[in-house]
């Protein structure tokens, strides 16, 4: 285990985090401030994946088409939660999980019929497809630190948002007194209805950088989902902060597991124990660690006055 | 009973009845093999083994307020249970039914017990973590085909007699298992036990201070549930002849969850209505599309819409404004 693999692998994680923190961050939120459980979430990342990847090929400019996959990803948004999500909240958890199942069951299916199971081309843009030396005999992916550096800057327009603007005070009142913040004037469905469709563009922005690395197919929203609910678990249900750590921990985690946890557990155990043995316990590394974490703290790392929605 | 209910509310509740449905399997079942069409026992065999782990989940999420996401897991525990049982020789029904059985609450104890310290969407969440840990733990086994799964070392026999030969048997054995947990279940939700599991999902606190020990009741409802589900895993093993990690895959927890949702969890009957739904939808929908998801999707959005939206007052609100 040379020092270089182990930098490009904690870069791998770090880059996975994030796109992970992109999608977890709107789940949170979604969650947070609306008490709504959006299992359709996946879906608008995977739709963010999709209408980047159709608006690139229509354009031929990775930037144009970004933009466009954005602005369609928050146009879906605000779609589902007038048509569907709006009646939802305030209702009973399993209501909701039962009705943003059906639309995962519904999204899936309607693109698998209008693209094909088979995986869409999404091309790094440009300019960006090369890789750079960091440092003598470590050469990475452009691409990968343009995705790490734009989900650090999400990171911190999400945390001026929350914390330093008015819109974010808003959006804290909202998610500890929605009853009061009502009477005092404020159109609380109309602040679900913005948040929702802010979510479901992040997700989708997330969707469109992960497009060149991963592929761009109908399930890929799935396993997307079930990262992202471990993510905001471990960190705390509504806590944007909560989101960026355990999101960065989880891809740390999962991606060094898979890289090296063979070759860790043949310094303790024979060969072809490791050899079976490894890949189970870097699949189950994440769950253990979320298990962990909720025994130890039932409600997750980061809740209360350590959130960022919740009173700062 | 109450005698002012009128015609249309006494048929309703005739045909969300728990009997008309597994009644309705047995006449299924009873028609196939008249008619010779084995392809109905089939479906009513698998909509029977469905619907018991379905009315397994029920009996927690329903009277116990606990919404597993994991309940896969224990399934696909007693569907290995018959395999491994089966590499060591044990062939005998008799014997295969409690191994399942103590599969599934072997490994729902520890994990219950650690997660039933959390609430609500924690709860859901820490659930799926030990159903995945599960998951990803068989997939590594080779000697049991990994990823790929194995199948059985042949269909189990009854004192020697090769019973589960035939697929009507099958059929039988899981409506039959039905039909007892369904009154077993039912039984317990009318015992003590039963009205101190729905007291600590409506108020934990004040059942806690009559004395009662929610978490001791909670375990072993939980328990229960997971030997059930692992019966049904053992009978799920048996019809297709094959076992597999995917039986554990969280998809599957999911659609136990949509089963009993979709059939109202406030009754066990409803698990066992929203099983049967499902599988029709799935096998009919199948034969005719591609895509029978979608179909599935738009069922499930219209039950949950027709619940949720108030037309009336969206039609008055239109009028008024």
């Amino acid at each position: 285990m040379s020092f270089t693999l182990l930098a490009v692998q904690i870069l791998n994680g770090l880059q996975f985090g994030l796109i992970l923190f992109l999608v977890a961050a709107g789940l949170t939120l979604v969650f947070g401030v609306m008490d709504f459980v959006n299992l359709a979430h996946g879906v608008q990342y995977m739709l963010g994946a999709y209408l980047t990847s159709v608006a690139v090929a229509k354009t031929g400019s990775f930037g144009l088409g970004l933009v466009l996959g954005l602005g369609g990803s928050l146009g879906l948004g605000f779609l589902f939660e007038l048509l569907l999500f709006r009646h939802l909240t305030r209702r009973d958890h399993l209501e909701q999980v039962l009705a943003t199942f059906a639309v995962i069951l519904i999204v899936t299916d309607a693109v698998k019929a209008i693209f094909g199971a088979a995986p869409l081309p999404l091309p790094v843009p440009h300019g960006l497809d090369g890789a750079i030396e960091l440092m003598p005999g470590l050469a990475y992916p452009v691409w990968r630190l343009v995705v790490i550096a734009s989900g650090l800057a999400v990171a911190f327009l999400l945390w001026f948002l929350i914390t330093r603007t008015r819109t974010g005070m808003l959006l804290r009142a909202g998610s500890t007194h929605p009853a009061m913040v009502s009477a005092l004037g404020v159109d609380i469905d109309r602040v679900f209805l913005f948040v929702f469709a802010f979510g479901a563009m992040l997700a989708g922005f997330a969707g469109a950088m992960a497009g060149p690395i991963l592929s761009v197919e109908p399930a890929m929203g799935d396993t997307v989902l079930i990262l992202a609910f471990v993510v905001i678990v471990i960190g705390g249900i509504g806590s944007v902060r909560g989101a960026l750590v355990a999101s960065i921990v989880v891809g740390l985690v999962d991606t060094l597991g898979r890289a090296f946890a063979t070759d860790l557990l043949r310094l303790v155990v024979d060969r072809s124990t490791a050899a079976q043995a490894g890949p189970a316990i870097a699949s189950m590394a994440i769950y253990v660690l979320m298990a962990i974490v909720l025994v130890f703290r039932p409600t997750g790392l980061f809740t209360g006055e350590r959130a960022w929605t919740r009173a700062a | 009973m109450n005698e002012t209910r009128s015609l249309p509310r006494r048929l309703a509740a005739l045909a969300l009845h728990p009997a008309t449905a597994i009644l309705g399997l047995a006449a299924v079942v009873v028609a196939g093999q008249l008619l010779g069409e084995g392809f109905w026992v089939t479906l009513a065999a698998r909509a029977a083994i469905l619907a018991l782990a379905a009315l397994s989940l029920s009996f927690v999420l329903g009277q116990g307020g606990l919404v597993g996401f994991g309940h896969a897991a224990p399934f696909g525990l007693g569907a290995y249970a018959v395999l491994i049982a089966g590499e060591h020789g044990i062939r005998d029904i008799l014997a295969l039914l409690p191994l399942a059985f103590l599969a599934g609450a072997a490994f729902a104890l520890p994990t219950g017990a650690l997660a039933l310290r959390t609430r609500g969407v924690y709860f859901i969440m820490i659930t799926l973590a030990f159903a995945q840990m599960a998951y990803f733990v068989f997939a590594a086994m080779s000697g049991l085909g990994g990823d790929d799964g194995m199948g059985i070392a042949g269909s189990a026999t009854l004192l020697g007699w090769k019973f589960l030969r035939s697929e009507s048997n099958l059929a039988w054995l899981a409506i039959g298992l039905l039909a007892a947990a369904s009154l077993f279940l039912h039984a317990a939700t009318r015992a003590r036990f039963g009205f101190v599991l729905r007291a600590a999902r409506d108020a934990e606190a004040r059942t806690a201070a009559l004395g009662y020990s929610v978490f001791r009741t909670r375990l072993v409802a939980w328990a229960l549930s997971a030997g059930i589900a692992g019966l049904a895993g053992a009978l799920m093993a048996e019809q297709t002849g094959f076992v597999s990690p995917a039986l554990m895959s969280w998809h599957r927890s999911g659609e136990l969850i949509v089963m009993v949702v979709l059939g109202g969890a406030r009754r066990l009957s409803g698990a066992v209505v929203g099983a049967i739904l499902v599988v029709l939808v799935e096998e009919f929908l199948g034969q005719t599309t591609e895509y029978w998801k979608l179909g599935l999707g738009l069922l499930i959005l219209a039950v949950v819409m027709a619940r949720v939206v108030d037309f009336g007052s969206l039609l008055r609100r239109r009028a008024d404004g």
